[in-house]
């Protein structure tokens, strides 16, 4: 740590972050249409102000929502070997990765934090759709057991929040591995006897709803998200009929009787703190007595931290 | 015989060499003896040619050959006493998957399948191999039971994937898949998986997630078909040979891999051509896998089945 890589990287990096771009300022809402400006839809929790359709938020931005005053500690993931079948399709996995690297800021689909939320110790990790879709490869992997690892030795409770369009396809056989891997660290929180709360949201999708996204105590789910084994256009194809409004939406999910609850964003840090501390045995939650987060700092470019090791 | 396209070539000689003989039966008096013999060699180089070096695309093709012996044929072949148990006990029996108690040499076990079926009505009635929620229900509820009296589980791999229907996702597909690999994980018995067709995807590693797992030489195992992945990453379903390629989806690359633990060899020309044969080398293949887990303690092997699955891809990557 010096101040080159503490200051300078930093200031150059956020330079060239797409976030302060000025064509940035206004996001047009994918469902309604809307113009929100940044600023309101990040104090949002970026939810759509006139629909409330729930778009995808980084994990950096959602933990600073979740924990207490928005202070977090990320918690280190071990490497991943990096290409393992040096597989190539129109274009190197390597030079994929890069890319998700340099657009999103981040090291890879998915982050570990631990900290306190409603003065309930908890590790959260989030998965990151902008990052190649937050497919599940080593990485990934990696990042849950770390998470449920960590999770055990502190003895405390486990939130995810998941987000994927399924296995990471460029890691082949290794992604699919994920599955029983990830299981495995589901299976040290429950002989733990752990909380493992499983926060759904828009999409999750294939192997990922196959394994660790489907396995927790309790599963709640953002409003609308799409939740499914297989897409609706290959069982469009497969069965060549039209599917249901709704299909495979949270909502029909909770109704097919998948899910415990449907609940929007701007209540889940309430309701998780108010579930988690029923599971940990604590007292209720003295209400007005609990640190909220600090509003966001609008556009304040996470910059591309460089996480050390 | 039902040819494979990379397999036409052989086709012919092979419908020569049965000419020639039809002609000879019906003209005693033409000697086609050694004509016949010399094209019979010519196939059978021909044959050994072919499949000395199958590539990834040609392997998914004789993976899924119609002929090569399903799990039902194994199932009849190498146990006895089967006895099939039926059901999830919540909505109904999946017939994409058989499973029950049976002998193995004698000693009882648990079985779990795919079954694809061989002809149009049981290929139906089985869903090609594509199970429901229902079918991986039956084998969480199977797994459970050889759990409890103690009985090894043999699992037999053999699925294009997890049925992709409307009835399938609405019961829960994802997380009936998921219990499934949990229970895998869970339970204090040897659990032994032989892939011997297809291993698609989740629908495979639902059943697989076991203490040893072995592949047919010609089977694949992979995280997508090679025409689902051509379609997404090339935007090309015709590119599903280079998309076989890039999946390293062979019996022999998962076992470079480290995902694999035993590779069982097929007789010349795959499963399809020797059936017998194939089967009888994954029934040697099943004692003896089940051979060196036998007088391990339940914990032993639950342990063993973790450490394995967290390490995968982390060491040993002789990629």
């Amino acid at each position: 740590m010096n101040w080159i890589s503490n200051y300078v990287r930093p200031k150059i990096n956020s330079l060239f972050s797409r976030r302060e771009v000025p064509e940035n300022l206004w996001t047009k809402c994918p469902e309604c249409g809307t113009m929100l400006f940044h600023r309101e839809l990040a104090e949002n929790l970026n939810v759509c102000s006139n629909c409330d359709h729930h778009m995808a938020i980084s994990p950096r931005d959602r933990f600073k929502s979740l924990f207490d005053t928005g202070i977090f500690t990320e918690v280190k993931v071990p490497e991943a070997v990096v290409d393992p079948l040096h597989f190539k399709d129109q274009k190197k996995y390597p030079d994929r990765l890069k890319a998700a690297q340099k657009a999103t800021g981040e090291k890879e689909a998915m982050l570990v934090a631990e900290g306190e939320i409603g003065r309930t110790q908890v590790v959260a990790v989030a998965q990151d759709f902008s990052f190649m879709a937050g497919s599940m490869g080593m990485y990934v992997g990696n990042a849950i057991l770390a998470a449920a690892e960590r999770a055990v030795k502190l003895k405390r409770p486990l939130i995810l929040f998941s987000a994927a369009g399924g296995a990471r396809m460029q890691e082949g056989i290794l992604s699919l591995m994920q599955m029983p891997r990830t299981t495995v660290a589901v299976q040290m929180l429950k002989e733990a006897r752990l909380p493992y709360v499983v926060v759904l949201t828009h999409p999750t999708t294939g192997g990922v709803t196959a394994s660790y996204a489907m396995l927790g105590d309790v599963q709640i789910s953002e409003p609308n998200a799409l939740i499914c084994f297989a897409g609706p256009r290959v069982i469009e194809q497969t069965i060549r009929e039209k599917l249901p409004e709704g299909f495979q939406r949270a909502e029909y999910l909770l109704d097919h009787g998948m899910l415990d609850r449907v609940t929007h964003r701007k209540s889940l840090r309430e309701e998780l703190i108010t579930i988690l501390r029923m599971l940990t045995n604590q007292p209720p939650a003295v209400k007005g007595d609990l640190p909220a987060p600090t509003p966001e700092p609008a556009v304040v470019a996470t910059p591309a931290a460089p996480t050390a090791g | 015989m039902n040819y494979l396209e990379f397999e036409k070539p052989l086709a012919e000689i092979e419908g020569k060499a049965e000419e020639l003989r039809a002609m000879g039966r019906s003209n005693p008096e033409m000697d086609i003896a050694k004509e016949a013999e010399a094209l019979d060699k010519k196939a059978e180089a021909m044959l050994r040619d072919l499949y000395k070096d199958l590539t990834p695309w040609r392997k998914c093709l004789v993976a899924r050959h119609p002929e090569r012996p399903h799990c039902k044929d194994y199932i009849e072949a190498l146990f006895s006493e089967y006895t099939p148990l039926a059901g999830d006990r919540n909505f109904a029996d999946d017939h994409a998957v058989m499973g029950g108690l049976a002998r193995f040499n004698d000693q009882p076990v648990v079985l779990i399948g795919h079954e694809k079926g061989h002809d149009t009505k049981s290929r139906i009635e089985r869903n090609f191999g594509m199970a429901r929620p229902e079918g991986y229900r039956k084998a969480i509820r199977l797994m459970d039971m050889a759990d409890r009296f103690r009985l090894p589980v043999i699992t037999l791999v053999d699925t294009p994937g997890a049925y992709p229907g409307k009835g399938a996702e609405e019961r829960g597909q994802a997380e009936a898949i998921a219990r499934s690999t949990q229970k895998c994980l869970e339970i204090g018995v040897p659990l032994i998986s032989v892939v011997i067709g297809e291993g698609g995807s989740g629908g495979a590693v639902a059943f697989a997630t076991a203490n040893r797992v072995a592949m047919l030489e010609h089977s694949v195992y992979s995280v997508i078909s090679p025409e689902g992945c051509a379609s997404i990453l090339w935007k090309d379903a015709e590119k599903m040979r280079e998309a076989a390629e890039a999946l390293r989806l062979t019996a022999q690359d998962l076992q470079k891999l480290g995902v694999i633990d035993r590779i069982i060899k097929e007789p010349m020309g795959g499963a399809q051509r020797g059936r017998r044969e194939a089967i009888d080398a994954v029934g040697k293949g099943i004692e003896a896998m089940l051979k060196e887990l036998s007088g391990k303690k339940p914990e032993a092997l639950i342990k063993d089945r973790r450490s394995k699955f967290i390490e995968m891809g982390t060491k040993g990557l002789a990629a």
